[in-house]
């Protein structure tokens, strides 16, 4: 995967509707987003904060399957967004959805990649194998706690990018720069030349611009998207314009990179 | 250490957990066998819980049923009432020589976060207690036992509002503050270490019964009966017994009939589930079914995976006892034993009973009787005042 100065957000299938959805991606792509995230909704996302933990469950009470979402990436595509599409969920959705099927059904509806929260490097290696054969990227994520030793090997494993996770914890805003997260990016930076993409608790203009200056290449934000959005969901054109100008201030804000 | 049982377990938890459980099963390797450890978690096993407890032979439920010989394992005169305390002091212990400074738990009929409270007030530590909404009102008592113990007790209002909610909310936790905090689960279940660990703290369970069935009968039972939510009374109970001829029925929540928490006798399917690969409850998609059971402790939509590696295995069999089944069970023991079982346990008592009857007299059946139903009184009034 091509990523340089990549602005990364996520959404989530379905939340609140496929329709909302799919009106999401486009503006996120308009207004700047090089790649989206799609989550694919879990009834139990441990990994995720209070933000995404919500929209998973409105969108699941309206009725998102694993089925529809994947239909939701056939018609991004069918409608002429080029961006790489990322698949973000759970293992069991994968496990109960036929696993290599599943990897099959979501690169045939032009899916690039896959990030799986819960299945660290020990438990990867059925994931890793389907995901080769189908030619689906399967991003790997470290964290701040990873030591040296670990993180050469998870790299290794990786492809597409490498998810540089900024917190220790879940995922969900948080305002500042993370002194964890700095260290990272520069330990990361020594073991890999994939693309350093960096998520969970970016929220703002000021850490996207810390992280790309300390070497990451990308940047993930997903709770403040949510948050923006879900704001206004009874009022569709005001979520989707306060979305563009969030967008535009973050990819503003990568692109400054010196 | 192996992370699976057969082709269940593993340790399927966010990156940000692995080297915390790393950490956690090095220390339990480090301690499990080390005498000084092993001396001051059995002082406080015998001093402060009160192990070893009897094996109580049931004359007047056998009398009345007229066959096999009942005996019950009773672990619901510990101290706070169920075996939930022997896994609670081993981790604590544990936590303790870690260094972590705070414990955090999850509970469903609250025996569990009572007995973490407790722990946790003896070692002077901080302590949340993470407890689903729905629970928390059927089991008000155990509430409020814990706030008397001095934990913080988190209501947990996403999803079904049960166990499996809370545990989401632990592990969370958990990811967050896994620094100065250890997460004292409650079950033989969730991300390797823990089925491990979990099962040798409550193993204690059985290998003082096979002590003392061989000395009031000379010989081992024909049969061992336990209630299984996430497995661990029963797998505490069977542990020693696994490699004898002795049979096993782990009983799980059949519910009301429609809803339950039958996930090794209903339509469980192998899925993942807070960090294990096990049986568990899923509608077509793969989320994760709404359970329901009279019984908090059992309602539960996966269970520990030693336990599907026992089905497959068919070592032990795995059977479904009603809500008003196990009433009948609660009612049963309480009037002819004047025992008042959990309501847990008492889906354990009525299958013992039930096979019991078929049994020929000089045989043996040994039951969990793994909790006190107090906490369930105020509970099974009110069912009993709505029907």
């Amino acid at each position: 995967m091509k990523l340089k100065s990549a602005f990364m957000p996520y959404v989530c299938c379905g939340d609140p509707s496929t329709e909302f959805t799919i009106k999401l991606v486009e503006k996120l792509v308009s207004s700047g987003a090089d790649a989206v995230e799609l989550g694919i909704p879990f009834s139990d996302p441990i990994a995720d904060g209070k933000t995404i933990q919500a929209a998973s469950a409105r969108s699941l009470n309206n009725g998102m399957t694993p089925k529809k979402a994947i239909e939701i990436i056939q018609k991004l595509r069918e409608n002429g967004i080029g961006v790489p599409l990322i698949v973000m969920t759970y293992y069991n959705i994968i496990y109960a959805n036929g696993g290599e099927k599943f990897i099959k059904s979501i690169k045939e509806a032009g899916a690039n990649a896959i990030i799986v929260p819960d299945v660290p490097l020990e438990e990867s290696e059925e994931l890793h194998r389907q995901c080769e054969g189908n030619d689906v990227d399967l991003v790997y994520l470290v964290t701040p706690n990873c030591d040296d030793e670990r993180l050469k090997k998870i790299a290794e494993k990786s492809k597409g990018f490498l998810y540089a996770v900024a917190v220790l914890g879940i995922t969900g805003t948080r305002e500042n720069v993370r002194p964890e997260a700095l260290e990272l990016i520069k330990r990361a930076k020594k073991v890999t030349t994939l693309p350093l993409v960096v998520g969970f608790g970016v929220s703002n203009a000021n850490q996207a611009k810390e992280y790309m200056k300390a070497g990451a290449e990308g940047i993930i934000v997903g709770s403040k998207i949510v948050d923006i959005y879900s704001k206004y969901l009874e009022n569709e054109e005001k979520a989707l314009s306060e979305i563009a100008k969030f967008t535009k201030e973050i990819k503003g804000a990568i692109d400054t990179k010196i | 250490m192996d992370r699976y049982f057969g082709k269940y377990g593993g340790q399927f938890v966010p990156e940000t957990l692995i080297p915390a459980m790393k950490e956690l099963e090095e220390n339990y390797l480090r301690y499990k066998d080390d005498p000084e450890f092993r001396k001051e978690l059995d002082g406080y096993l015998k001093q402060f819980a009160g192990r070893e407890t009897p094996l109580y032979f049931a004359k007047r439920l056998t009398e009345k049923i007229g066959g096999a010989k009942i005996y019950l394992k009773r672990e619901d005169l510990l101290h706070t009432g169920a075996h939930k305390i022997n896994n609670a002091l081993g981790q604590i212990l544990l936590a303790k020589k870690m260094g972590k400074t705070r414990i955090i738990a999850e509970t469903g009929a609250g025996q569990h976060g009572v007995a973490t409270a407790t722990a946790a007030a003896v070692f002077g530590m901080k302590c949340e207690v993470y407890m689903g909404r729905v629970d928390a009102e059927r089991q008000a008592l155990n509430v409020f036992r814990m706030k008397l113990l001095g934990a913080n007790v988190n209501i947990v209002d996403n999803g079904s509002r049960t166990l499996k909610d809370a545990i989401n909310e632990a592990l969370r936790d958990y990811t967050a503050n896994f620094q100065n905090t250890h997460y004292l689960l409650g079950s033989a279940l969730g991300p390797h270490p823990y089925p491990t660990m979990v099962r040798d703290f409550q193993s204690v369970i059985g290998k003082e019964t096979k002590k003392q069935i061989m000395g009031v009968e000379g010989k081992n039972p024909d049969y061992l009966v336990a209630c299984v939510g996430g497995g661990s009374n029963a797998i505490g109970l069977f542990y020693a017994f696994l490699d004898t001829c002795v049979r096993m029925i782990g009983v799980e929540a059949g519910g009301d009939g429609k809803k339950h928490a039958a996930r090794l006798t209903g339509e469980g399917k192998v899925g993942v589930l807070h960090g294990m690969m096990s049986y568990l409850l899923e509608d077509e998609n793969g989320q994760i079914k709404e359970t329901h059971s009279v019984s908090a402790g059992l309602d539960y939509p996966a269970v520990g995976p030693e336990h599907s590696n026992l089905k497959d295995r068919k070592r032990v069999e795995y059977v479904s006892v009603k809500d008003n089944e196990a009433l009948e069970g609660f009612y049963l023991l309480s009037s002819t034993e004047g025992i008042i079982p959990a309501l847990e346990s008492a889906h354990a008592i009525y299958y013992a009973v039930k096979i019991a009857k078929k049994m020929e007299k000089e045989q043996i059946v040994i039951v969990n009787l793994s909790g006190r139903g107090d906490k369930d009184v105020e509970h099974v009034k009110k069912l009993g005042e709505s029907s």
